[in-house]
């Protein structure tokens, strides 16, 4: 296993003219950490990604290699494997030839160099591509020379920036698995970049939000996902629904939060009895339904006229298919998914 | 184009008499002096009366002729040598910089091709005679670089505007310093524009005629100077025979360099 690092990113901050890329960002990232910069585009997290790699300069602000300040240390001599959204490959070069870049680069003994190469590919299940052309390649391929070559010289960090955004979704969904699983038995530092939130949670020992160049929340997958801390957050990471606190009413009758909801369409049921006295009720006229093959996705219109989105398990919703629009509807949640955000308006 | 028209034969006909027209415009003139180079005549003559090679035998027994014909060589291949690598490098910065700066430093770049031959070559003069370079073979040098930098940029930009330049970021975090990663990554890709590149900024020396005048002399006059000379005091035919040859080498080696590239 190879030695991996931790990193820290101190008020890093980067503006392009008027426009703030990164707003006093701060990070601290483990030593073998998988952590996921989650935002939309324009949030700054590729940004963030490019300074680590040394090809933005931050305005001001420290980022540190074990203590090391890496600031203004070129981008090569950083040691750190960066996986590209296009995947970067050289297309002048074979498989072989792409993967045994840095070694040769690195001085490293030609047959040695070989060696590693043909290891690295067959640690990717590339073995016998070795000597192919990069435009022979499918995209599920190039994403792995793209991977082995991040890895053979045995970086201490690797970045990845949204580098499954090209492929179609199953071979996205198996990339993430592996890419989790190379992760583990290398033990390196990944700061991984996506604007996918199931991407983030899968994946994930830790994931930060970014938002306008400023990281909203940095928690475990599940943290993120239950208790996000901004309506931001809350929203981002899936259908969430933020009520305001006079619309919720608590089925035993106590009085509900003063402050506004979060509930995730999900965590609705239909049926009362699935739910704890403690839980909570809403009202409304049904606007629009949609079998989405899983599950139902409503459309609630509240009293207040605030819309909210239900959604029901296929498994759970025998009576949806007869829902008429415009008829009157109660949606129930328990109390463990409703979670207050402070400051939030609905 | 004709495929456009696949079906009118009229369109067709009148496409390509106009197509041979416009060739036979541009190449007739060029053609004239072939058999001009082969006449027997101490005179410009067309057509010629009778044949001979003494032309020819005239051009490649004169010491002054030959010495000219190596001094452009020289010339020629110095220039692409130093021109096509600045300029290589004055496009990855252009191309790198962008807005508005890239295009104010491009214009820059490219004015010695749009400002007339002749005030550039008189520029040069008075620069070069302060630094007492007139004469030289390096002073000339300097003012076709000078030239031949914007015919490069001309080639190279598009073909970097095309570049991925998240190649050179990858060589780069793989450990390759800034000279590994445009020698190892960009040079191999751009073979062919550079390919080009050096043949026109070759060309751009081996055709220029203003800047020698003014500022090549004696043993370091080129091949253009000489015939613009020799013009004015008398007119026989050797230059017929020396553009004959000219038209054969420079059809020559765009005929390589073309086939190459298509290979």
């Amino acid at each position: 296993m190879m030695k991996s690092l931790p990193i820290t990113i101190d008020s890093v901050r980067k503006t392009y003219g008027s426009y703030v890329a990164l707003d006093d960002v701060s990070l601290d990232i483990r030593a073998g950490e998988f952590l996921t910069l989650l935002g939309p585009s324009g949030s700054g997290k590729t940004t963030l990604l490019m300074a680590l790699a040394g090809f933005v300069r931050p305005d001001s602000g420290r980022l540190s290699l074990d203590d090391r300040d890496i600031t203004r240390l070129a981008p090569n001599k950083r040691d750190i494997g960066i996986v590209f959204q296009n995947y970067a490959l050289f297309p002048h070069m074979s498989v072989l030839a792409n993967v045994e870049y840095p070694l040769v680069l690195r001085k490293t003994p030609k047959a040695e160099a070989r060696q590693r190469a043909l290891d690295t590919l067959a640690r990717v299940k590339l073995d016998g591509l070795a000597e192919r052309n990069i435009a022979a390649l499918s995209g599920g391929q190039r994403q792995r020379v793209a991977l082995a070559r991040a890895i053979v010289f045995e970086p201490r960090v690797m970045l990845m920036d949204e580098p499954l955004s090209a492929l179609d979704k199953n071979l996205r969904e198996t990339m993430q698995y592996e890419i989790r699983r190379l992760h583990d038995d290398l033990g390196i530092t990944t700061i991984y970049v996506t604007h996918d939130q199931r991407e983030a949670l899968i994946m994930s020992d830790r994931v930060a939000v970014m938002n306008s160049g400023r990281i909203q929340q940095i928690d475990t997958p599940q943290r993120i996902y239950n208790h996000p801390s901004t309506r931001f957050v809350a929203e981002f990471m899936g259908e969430a629904n933020i009520i305001a606190p006079g619309l919720v009413r608590r089925i035993d009758g106590a009085d509900a939060s003063s402050e506004a909801l979060m509930i995730r369409a999900e965590s609705f049921h239909l049926d009362a009895k699935l739910v704890g006295r403690d839980g909570v009720a809403l009202e409304g006229t049904l606007r629009a339904k949609a079998f989405r093959g899983e599950n139902w996705l409503l459309t609630l219109a509240l009293d207040g006229g605030q819309e909210i989105l239900v959604c029901i398990p296929a498994a759970l919703a025998t009576g949806c298919a007869e829902l008429a629009t415009g008829q009157r509807l109660t949606a129930y949640a328990p109390a463990a998914k409703v979670h207050a955000i402070p400051g939030a308006r609905a | 184009m004709l495929e456009a028209y696949p079906d009118n034969r009229l369109a067709r006909i009148l496409l390509w008499s106009f197509c041979a027209l416009v060739m036979a415009f541009l190449i007739l003139p060029t053609l004239v002096v072939v058999p001009l180079s082969f006449s027997a005549s101490n005179l410009l003559e067309f057509p010629p009366r009778a044949y001979s090679l003494r032309w020819y035998e005239a051009f490649f027994g004169s010491a002054t002729w030959m010495a000219a014909l190596r001094t452009s060589l020289i010339l020629g291949t110095l220039t692409a040598m130093i021109a096509v690598p600045l300029g290589l490098l004055a496009c990855i910065s252009m191309n790198r910089l962008g807005g508005k700066a890239a295009v104010a430093i491009q214009g820059v770049l490219l004015t010695p091709s749009i400002v007339p031959g002749i005030l550039l070559a008189i520029g040069l003069f008075f620069v070069l005679a302060a630094q007492r370079l007139v004469g030289t073979l390096f002073g000339v040098l300097v003012g076709h670089v000078v030239l031949a930098i914007p015919v490069a940029c001309i080639v190279l930009l598009p073909a970097l505007a095309r570049f991925d330049w998240n190649q050179v970021q990858a060589a780069r975090s793989l450990g390759a310093n800034w000279a590994r990663a445009i020698g190892g990554i960009i040079v191999p890709q751009l073979q062919i524009s550079l390919l080009s590149a050096t043949l026109m900024a070759f060309l751009t020396s081996l055709d220029e005629s203003v800047i020698s005048i003014f500022v090549a002399s004696g043993q370091n006059s080129t091949l253009p100077k000489l015939m613009f000379l020799s013009l004015r005091d008398q007119i026989d035919p050797t230059i017929a025979a020396i553009s004959t040859l000219w038209t054969v080498i420079v059809v020559a080696v765009v005929l390589i360099v073309t086939l190459r590239q298509k290979s």
